[in-house]
């Protein structure tokens, strides 16, 4: 373990303390003394995989689920995840009581509002994750929370029950209709934002659904704060892989890491307008952008 | 207790670990988890003239111990990092290794001048000369691939320095001749070597049947290519012990994860060991790699870093 004092992150070693099958999603509590009590919603951890002498090098990045600073076995945090590649795999196959390099808490959290107003939270898949604990942050300051779940297919829904504990309401789609109302979140979205007059919707899952959930709430008057997921390396900010383009406050577009700028920004910020087909190109008018090819 | 301490040059290092260039970013984010005035001197990220963006994403791969990347030198321009960064260096007493790029041999002139005329300029103790870089004025071929182009930059950026402080070309494998370029740049006024700097590659993503890199190709990095940099740094040592050139000291970096790793390369002839990819994965790893390394000669039973320098040649 090693921390330097007041750097508001830690390296520890977890141990993995329960798992779960949640529908296609494996639901993991790690102790991780340290990461808890710095933890808030929105921040993630990053997982080095494989052991001290793993092939996979790069760091895998998960937002965290929620936290308990006190358990029985020191601070614990959880976390949400499906196993896609290598080293997701092994994070899933981990025995019970096996060791995990942890890392974090890492990035911004989700911003809270000042006052109590009434706040729409929107996840896709298991992106979903930290909404839950966001919730509870915001119904502690007075806030009316309502949840939108949107997936695939009700195997790929996170949280649907739990979303009935923690928020006001909760609507739910899948594409394909095998739970609640067959379509996308955009689709409900706007009904949900004009009857309880949402001032903030907070949203976290893949950046398609980010981007409408943006287009949806500014057109409804609302503030959208998005919770990216973008392919990290390391997670601290030292590798530049995971950039994209946001407006600064001075109006510019630059290509900041969404490691230690993110992961939540502004909806309204970012330049959804640079993504197309896997690719993120940047934009003409970014701060160093190369001239324009073609022409003179 | 060994006595880690060497000298590179008219660089005196209290050991011999550093951040590698582009893995470490300029400091501050390391700082979270380690004193980075603890290293031997931290390499910063190549700076340019002026600010730039870099390339679009995705800008990594994964590849079996190591990975691809396409970043594009995307930095703050010598101005903001010389009033930010080496300003934040100096304050947290770290001795900086600044590493520095161009597209044109005038643009890497321009920059070590701009460093040079900094206030913060106290806390550098050499330049690293990044020439792994497309020259715009030779169909983008890398200085680095071409004996005469990175002579060049060479002797324009040595010009621009004064003479205590030394500078290091950082050589590209993707030659077919590395002692070649190595002795055009000692030549040329080179105070030292870096070596490697990463191979090129290309993934290609069997799901879309496309490159899985936005720029297409990319740097390889990590554990697999340390046996590269392991008969980089051997060939060009042994061509200096042969007196085709100059002998100078050699910065070793490439795929160094642990304390054995780093011996590997100061063995075949490195002076001083970078830590790179390895960042990413345990953001210790400088540091750790420098108690593992001491450890190490301490079993061995070595009183001094610099009795293991090449001792694997003529063995």
């Amino acid at each position: 373990m090693s921390a330097i004092p007041n750097a508001g992150v830690t390296q520890v070693a977890g141990e993995l303390i329960a798992t779960r099958r949640v529908g296609a999603y494996h639901h993991l509590t790690l102790v991780a003394p340290g990461v808890a009590e710095l933890a808030r919603p929105g921040q993630f951890v990053a997982l080095a995989v494989g052991g001290s002498t793993s092939a996979n090098l790069l760091r895998r990045c998960f937002s965290i689920h929620r936290v308990s600073p006190s358990g029985t076995y020191g601070g614990t945090v959880e976390l949400v995840l499906a196993a896609a590649g290598p080293g997701s795999t092994w994070i899933t196959e981990l025995p019970l009581h096996g060791q995990v390099d942890v890392v974090g808490p890492l990035g911004r959290p989700f911003p809270l509002p000042n006052e109590p107003v009434a706040c729409v939270l929107v996840g896709g898949g298991y992106g979903s994750a930290p909404l839950f604990w966001l919730a509870e942050h915001l119904r502690e300051r007075g806030c009316h929370v309502e949840m939108v779940l949107g997936a695939a297919s009700e195997d790929r829904l996170f949280g649907a029950a739990l979303a009935r504990r923690s928020a006001d309401g909760v609507t739910v789609t899948t594409d394909d209709g095998s739970a609640g109302t067959q379509g996308w979140v955009s689709d409900v979205l706007p009904e949900v934002i004009r009857r309880t007059g949402a001032a903030v919707v907070y949203g976290c899952g893949p950046m398609g659904m980010l981007r409408s959930i943006t287009e949806v709430a500014t057109r409804e008057g609302a503030v959208a704060q998005v919770a990216v997921e973008e392919a990290m390396a390391c997670g601290i900010g030292v590798c530049m892989t995971c950039v994209m383009p946001v407006v600064g406050n001075d109006g510019r577009t630059r290509m900041v890491r969404s490691c230690v700028e993110g992961p939540v920004f502004r909806g309204d910020r970012v330049r959804w307008d640079a993504f197309a087909d896997g690719y993120c190109v940047v934009p003409e008018d970014a701060v160093g952008a190369p001239p324009a090819s073609g022409g003179h | 207790m060994v006595d880690m301490s060497v000298t590179l040059a008219e660089a005196h290092l209290p050991n011999p670990l550093m951040t590698a260039s582009g893995c470490a970013a300029n400091g501050k984010e390391l700082s979270r988890f380690f004193d980075v005035a603890g290293l031997g001197a931290f390499v910063t990220k190549s700076v340019m003239s002026a600010p730039r963006s870099g390339r679009g994403t995705p800008r990594m791969a994964e590849t079996p111990s190591g990975m691809l990347n396409s970043i594009g030198l995307q930095g703050p321009g010598i101005d903001a990092f010389v009033e930010e960064d080496l300003a934040w260096l100096k304050s947290a007493g770290a001795r900086a290794l600044v590493s520095i790029a161009g597209s044109s041999s005038g643009e890497f002139a321009d920059v070590a001048a701009a460093l040079r005329n900094s206030d913060s300029f106290g806390a550098v103790v050499g330049v690293e000369v990044n020439i792994s870089c497309p020259n715009v004025a030779n169909r983008g071929l890398v200085f680095a691939c071409d004996p005469l182009a990175s002579a060049k930059v060479v002797a324009l950026v040595r010009e621009q320095l004064p003479r205590d402080i030394p500078i290091f070309a950082k050589l590209s494998p993707d030659v077919t001749d590395i002692s070649g370029i190595a002795a055009a740049c000692v030549k040329a006024g080179a105070s030292g070597l870096t070596m490697i700097n990463t191979l090129l590659g290309i993934a290609i993503d069997t799901d879309r049947m496309r490159p899985q890199l936005g720029g297409i190709t990319g740097g390889l990095s990590g554990p697999a290519i340390r046996p590269v940099a392991v008969r980089a740094i051997w060939q060009v040592r042994a061509a200096m012990d042969q007196g085709r050139f100059r002998a100078v000291p050699i910065i070793g970096v490439g795929g160094v994860r642990t304390g054995r790793d780093a011996l590997e390369l100061v063995a075949a002839g490195a002076s001083a060991v970078q830590v790179g990819t390895a960042t990413f994965n345990d953001p210790t790893a400088p540091m750790r790699v420098l108690g593992e390394l001491e450890a190490l000669l301490e079993a061995k039973g070595y009183a001094a870093f610099t009795e293991v320098i090449g001792i694997a040649h003529g063995q």
